[in-house]
């Protein structure tokens, strides 16, 4: 009787002689590949002047601001990746990907208009003016939905003194980056490109609205307007411009984006307000992303502090 | 009996966009507004299966595959379906049962209230959906059933109110629902046409036979 001796491999676990080939062809392909990704990264990092400029990159020396609210902090994970950012797509879940391919160095910011020198700023030289702080605000959209978000950055107020606006500028105007090849989403119309923002000066020169390049202790994510935003927290988030290169100081009020769609709808003012509706829906609540019944909206998203920038003005009128 | 094993695929297929919502939110897949994920899912259902209602004429005219019509009632009560899935989240998740809010929304919002009446104008439509109701409507039935149509162009106006900037999809559903009606348009010239025709022959025959 002949005993057949189990051979230590089975068959069928024996590879191919092809994909064997196949996958040292691969191995090596991939050590090349690597060793040509490593040696990129490492011209880069001899030929770029700063090293942290990705997200996911811990900013040092963060300190605490008195304007945090207590309130939990919307994952982090959430604030990644539901974004309008219509730069990149109107579908809120696709700019989290679609962002990735957005250079944010080299990144310069034109100071121009009415100031007393117009000059072209590395974005590097701009976070480097004042120590970063971490400020948690509400961010209320004008959609309904609201997050807490822990920002890095500094008051705004700190760059715009520098950049030393004339007597005569009442406004400032916010310019993102016009550039379809990184923003697929400005190739369709729906808004009228470049995304334009604006703000009347002694808003933005409030300590609240915040010049902002973090967020979660790490540098701002692209799909949250990286490199370089502003946070403006008692208005609807729209007012937020994101990834700016350009900020122009102005005698006359500023026309934004929204505003020109459609002006009964968005106005320039876009304070958070529970009492005046958006002509289609509702104000007076929000769904703060993570639960389930929806909150009050409070006046100023809570900022009363920015009631004085108001008064005397109707703001049914000045919405 | 082929007709049997298609109704059963089409039940099944039917159930799959909600499978797919149930199956997202046991496995944290509805991202970070679930409430808005899931108003957004069952009012595209709901469009997409009034529309595919509306096209089942006309294709099995076009293809002349009659037996389509045997399938049209269940994708017509799936739509309905999902309409109260829609109206159901936004009584429950999103104003959760607040009918003064409600009633304000309902008042006040010309989107919700173009979606709310098209949601009313269906009720009729699936409850004398019964082959028992079909039968003593008799002529009626297809009279009242035309709300469809009504019911279809409410719901597309509804998405375009209701969206901010882009409108490219509201409007993908205008352009097939405008065919569709344009479509029905067509048939209808054509049909009026022969009538007059038909009209004007018999009354020159019946000229003819005077002479």
């Amino acid at each position: 009787m002949l005993i057949k001796k189990p051979s230590d491999i089975r068959s069928s676990e024996i590879t191919p002689q092809n994909i064997y080939l196949n996958r040292r062809r691969f191995v090596a392909w991939a050590v090349a590949a690597g060793a040509v990704a490593g040696a990129g990264f490492s011209f880069r990092e001899m030929t770029s002047p700063s090293l942290a400029v990705s997200a996911n990159t811990k900013i040092d020396g963060i300190q605490k601001s008195s304007f945090s609210t207590p309130e939990p902090q919307t994952p982090y994970k959430d604030v990644t990746n539901y974004n309008n950012f219509y730069e990149f797509s109107t579908d809120k879940y696709a700019p989290a990907g679609l962002a990735k391919s957005l250079k944010t160095r080299p990144w310069t910011v034109t100071i121009d208009g009415d100031v007393k020198k117009k000059q072209v700023l590395d974005v590097d030289a701009i976070i480097k003016m004042a120590a970063p702080e971490e400020r948690i605000y509400r961010h209320r959209c004008v959609e309904g939905w609201s997050i807490v978000v822990p920002w890095v950055g500094f008051s705004l107020s700190e760059l715009i003194k520098r950049a030393d606006p004339l007597p005569k500028a009442k406004y400032v105007e916010f310019t993102t980056l016009y550039d379809p090849k990184q923003m697929p989403g400005q190739d369709v119309p729906v808004l009228k490109w470049p995304y334009v923002e604006g703000l009347r000066l002694d808003e933005a020169m409030h300590p609240l609205a915040l010049l902002c390049f973090g967020m979660y202790g790490e540098v701002l994510p692209n799909q949250d307007g990286a490199p370089l935003r502003i946070v403006v927290p008692w208005k609807y988030g729209f007012k937020s411009a994101k990834s700016i290169v350009r900020i122009r100081f102005a005698e006359k009020q500023p026309w934004n984006s929204w505003q020109l769609s459609a002006p009964n709808e968005y106005g320039f003012y876009s304070n958070v307000n529970p009492n005046v509706d958006h002509p289609r829906w509702s104000q007076a609540k929000e769904r703060r992303l993570g639960e389930f019944l929806k909150r009050p909206t409070l006046m100023f998203n809570g900022y009363d502090q920015v009631a004085s920038l108001y008064t005397g003005m109707d703001l049914k009128k000045n919405f | 009996m082929k007709l049997r094993v298609i109704k059963v695929l089409i039940f099944f297929a039917g159930l799959i966009p909600l499978a797919r919502l149930a199956w997202k939110a046991f496995h944290q897949g509805l991202g970070a507004n679930p409430v808005e994920v899931i108003t957004h899912s069952t009012g595209d259902w709901t469009l997409i299966l009034i529309l595919t209602t509306l096209s089942i004429t006309p294709l099995r005219k076009l293809t002349k595959q009659y037996w389509l019509i045997g399938v049209r009632r269940m994708i017509g009560l799936f739509a309905f379906f999902y309409v109260c899935l829609h109206f159901t989240t936004y009584i429950w998740l999103d104003k959760f049962f607040d009918w003064h809010e409600m009633i304000k929304d309902i008042v006040k919002r010309p989107f919700i209230t173009v979606g709310f009446t098209a949601f009313v104008l269906l009720i009729p439509l699936a409850i004398t959906s019964t082959r028992g109701w079909i039968r003593r409507l008799g002529k009626n039935w297809q009279r009242l059933h035309r709300l469809i149509y009504v019911a279809a162009i409410a719901g597309v106006i509804h998405y375009i109110w209701l969206v901010k900037a882009d409108l490219r999809k509201p409007l993908q559903y205008a352009f097939v629902l405008g065919v569709l009606l344009l479509y029905r348009i067509a048939v209808w010239l054509v049909e009026l046409r022969k009538k007059l025709s038909g009209a004007a022959v018999r009354q020159s025959a019946a000229e003819v036979t005077e002479v």
